[in-house]
């Protein structure tokens, strides 16, 4: 079966013209991904990434824009590869969050 | 190219017609879907690369696989294709995607 | 140099650099928190500095398709570069200062004949180190989906049109191999320098979805 991902040569509308300027994020996620396959770390592929971008379901690959499929697939790499734990992500990211309430 | 432990040796010359495998195996694949099944010509060897469906699991894709630009007649691919019959498509396909067409 | 509207290299008006568009400070997406989450704790296990991932950014910012236009003017002047380009196009594109890392740059040449298409369909591989970051509408399912097989009419949307006896060749990007189209030199350019060569050169004619003129 066709993967979602593979899409050359279905039908689809007109190219939009769309450009739009990168937001700092979107560029901070091109930069791990530089970073984190440069050959002094290896800490992963790019073959990888496209992996897992290539995993993620239909509807939430076409809803994500590109950088968040990125950042979405070097955090699945990362643990896949055990450079982060599920845990210290976790604990993290609801620091993160409680950053965004306090005052 | 001679073989070594660490790359396959070239099947393919240039200008050899080779036909791309229908083969539909879980995970990263860079054979894309629409040019399976369809005969094409070698236009060149691009070198030997480690396979992307191993280094996809962070294995080292060892034997390096030969690479190959193969081009392909466009009104050959898509049934419907209405531009001249000269128009071509090339893509880089992975020696084991590739047999030699009959 | 002059006010020529089309002495940036790019599509579009902006500022020299990269404007790099504000975060919506309201509220962070999901995606947006992941990307903090695992730039700190990257940066606290020491695997990355910040100082690196500010460096990385600077670095992107600063690739932009006026290098891809003075590798094409450098080519369109010097007949022994041209060769050297299509030939090699990782070395010679060196010889100017560019660096293609892991990627490997092929140079495929417009002639008269002959036009040629880029696209990758299965995620968006571009020449970053001599166009800077892919414009959306390469990385969009239109493009990705119908660049292959109806070349010509994907052209069309961009107001490019070639006659039948002209070759359409389409490179899909699969491999490590990166494609840059070396457009044909337009008519009535003749003693211009590489300088105002370079002008006429924009990114899209580089991915080669429309052709420069004078």
């Amino acid at each position: 079966m066709r993967s979602h991902h593979d899409m050359g040569g279905l039908p689809a509308g007109p190219v939009e013209r769309r450009e739009h300027d990168y937001a700092l994020w979107e560029k901070r996620v091109d930069a791990l991904m530089v970073l984190l396959s440069a050959p002094q770390r290896r800490l992963l592929r790019v073959d990888e990434l496209r992996r897992n971008i290539e995993a993620l379901p239909p509807d939430a690959y076409d809803r994500m824009s590109y950088y968040e499929r990125w950042i979405s697939a070097i955090a699945n790499t990362l643990l896949q590869r055990g450079v982060v734990t599920a845990d210290e992500l976790g604990r993290k990211l609801a620091e993160i969050e409680a950053r965004q309430a306090a005052p | 190219m001679s073989e070594s432990p660490e790359a396959l040796a070239a099947r393919f010359a240039p200008g050899a017609r080779v036909t791309v495998r229908r083969a539909a195996p879980p995970g990263h694949l860079r054979t894309p879907w629409y040019i399976r099944g369809q005969v094409g010509e070698v236009e060149r060897l691009c070198g030997a690369f480690a396979n992307p469906e191993e280094l996809a699991y962070n294995r080292p894709g060892l034997p390096r696989q030969p690479l190959y630009r193969v081009r392909f007649r466009q009104r050959e691919i898509w049934p419907d294709y209405r531009g001249p019959a000269q128009d071509t498509i090339e893509i880089e396909i992975y020696q084991h995607w590739l047999e030699p067409a009959p | 140099m002059t006010a020529d509207s089309r002495r940036h290299a790019h599509d579009h008006d902006h500022d020299h650099h990269h404007p790099t568009r504000a975060d919506d400070d309201d509220r962070l997406s999901h995606w947006q928190a992941m990307e903090i989450a695992l730039r700190e704790l990257l940066v606290a296990k020491g695997i990355i500095t910040a100082d690196e991932v500010r460096g990385a950014v600077e670095a992107m910012d600063a690739r932009d398709p006026a290098q891809g236009a003075r590798v094409v003017a450098r080519a369109w002047t010097d007949p022994a570069y041209k060769a050297r380009l299509l030939a090699d196009g990782t070395a010679a594109v060196r010889e100017l200062g560019i660096d293609m890392a892991t990627t490997r740059l092929v140079v495929v040449e417009n002639r008269p004949g002959l036009h040629n298409l880029v696209v990758c369909t299965l995620c968006s591989c571009y020449p970053r180190m001599l166009l800077g970051l892919p414009p959306d509408w390469y990385k969009s399912r239109a493009y990705r989906s119908r660049a292959v097989r109806e070349p010509r009419a994907v052209l069309s949307e961009f107001g490019t049109t070639l006659p039948d006896d002209v070759e359409v060749r389409v490179h899909d990007s699969t491999a490590d191999m990166r494609y840059l189209v070396l457009p044909e030199r337009p008519a009535g350019t003749v003693g211009w320098s590489e300088d105002h060569l370079a002008a006429l050169v924009s990114r899209d004619s580089m991915i080669g979805v429309t052709r420069p003129s004078a």
